[in-house]
């Protein structure tokens, strides 16, 4: 490969906008997510669980952890951007982190769904 | 008017003679007549002809004069000297020096000319000049009074860490001066060419160069701008 400077990869404007998108709806989850912690009778295990258990909240949740999933993803790889200059080892540290995010979703919805 | 003394603590770097970069400790009896730090540097080169330093106009309109004045990117010759007795001056950061307080602005152009910043317009140039609504001309100000003194660019740790691929608030403003311009008709091409996770979307917004914009322009907002064309075009 010759030694030039390449850019233009016609992205960026979809993880702008995911990275936002994400974000607000992080914000309406929390609030969500207070109210109902806070409107539980008992702090109990039983009703803590049982607050996720199916339901409306349990989907959200897990629409909560895509969400955080995704901006994260954004979010680390600008740092490697930043600060990784070998393109190899960034190519690397991308695959590694996707995969551990795509890890964590499917452990996220195997935890909310044997609840 | 009794005299008054300025000390400064300059960065000195010469690769002939220095091996590596040092602080130099120099002090200076200003003139009445010295009223900005440009003046001051003047006078100090009398005293010490070695000192390097760029210059033309004097006068805030060229945009040669850049440079990071206690620890804030500003031009020596809009910085008043009233209240200013102790002053370290660096060369721009981010760049390579090449002496003293002159730096290598290779990289900075580089990114401006990739814009590029000239009207794109293929119909035959009628006979008198192109007309533009007051509205659509009010559109620009803000953004083509822009002298390229590289403060805004030096100032943004975006441009410090990726000056190869990000183009900088400096270029970016001029990219939005050609887009918002009425009589240009390359706006696809001008969005297509700054969309990229490098090229724009290395801003984060933290708004360094508005912070040090010696011409009172505001690069954030264009860029916010350039953004919002970008999804009115996409979604």
């Amino acid at each position: 490969m010759v030694k030039r400077i390449v850019v233009g990869a016609h992205y960026g404007l979809r993880d702008w906008i995911g990275q936002r998108a994400t974000a607000i709806f992080m914000v309406i989850y929390t609030v969500i997510f207070a109210l109902n912690a806070l409107m539980l009778p008992e702090m109990s295990y039983e009703a803590w669980s049982g607050m996720f258990a199916g339901g409306f909240l349990g989907f959200l949740t897990f629409l909560f952890f895509l969400a955080l999933f995704y901006h994260a993803w954004i979010g680390v790889r600008d740092i490697f951007m930043d600060y990784i200059k070998p393109t190899g080892i960034r190519l690397a540290l991308h695959v590694v982190v996707l995969f551990l995010l795509v890890g964590y979703a499917g452990w996220a919805a195997q935890i909310l769904w044997r609840l | 008017m009794s005299k008054r003394t300025v000390n400064f603590k300059i960065y000195r770097y010469d690769p002939d003679r220095d091996e590596k970069p040092y602080m130099q400790d120099i002090s200076i009896d200003l003139e009445p007549s010295d009223k900005k730090l440009l003046d001051a540097l003047v006078r100090l080169k009398s005293k010490d002809d070695s000192l390097s330093f760029r210059r033309s106009c004097r006068e805030g309109v060229c945009g040669s004069d850049a440079m990071n004045i206690n620890g804030k990117n500003g031009l020596a010759c809009l910085t008043s000297l009233d209240g200013l007795d102790n002053v370290v001056l660096r060369p721009l950061p981010g760049l390579p020096v090449i002496r003293d307080l002159v730096v290598d602005m290779t990289q900075f152009f580089k990114q401006y000319h990739s814009i590029k910043p000239y009207l794109v317009n293929n119909e035959p140039a009628p006979e008198r000049e192109r007309l533009q609504s007051p509205e659509e001309r009010e559109e620009l100000n803000g953004l083509y009074e822009c002298i390229l003194c590289a403060c805004c660019s030096t100032s943004c740790p975006s441009f410090w860490w990726n000056p190869d691929k990000f183009v900088g608030p400096a270029g970016l403003l001029a990219a939005y001066r050609f887009i918002a311009d009425t009589r240009d008709q390359a706006t696809t091409e001008r969005l297509d060419n700054l969309e990229d996770p490098y090229r724009l979307f290395r801003c984060h917004s933290i708004m360094n160069c508005v912070d040090v914009c010696p011409k009172g322009l505001n690069p954030t907002r264009a860029i916010g701008k350039i953004k919002d064309m970008m999804v009115a075009r996409a979604v």
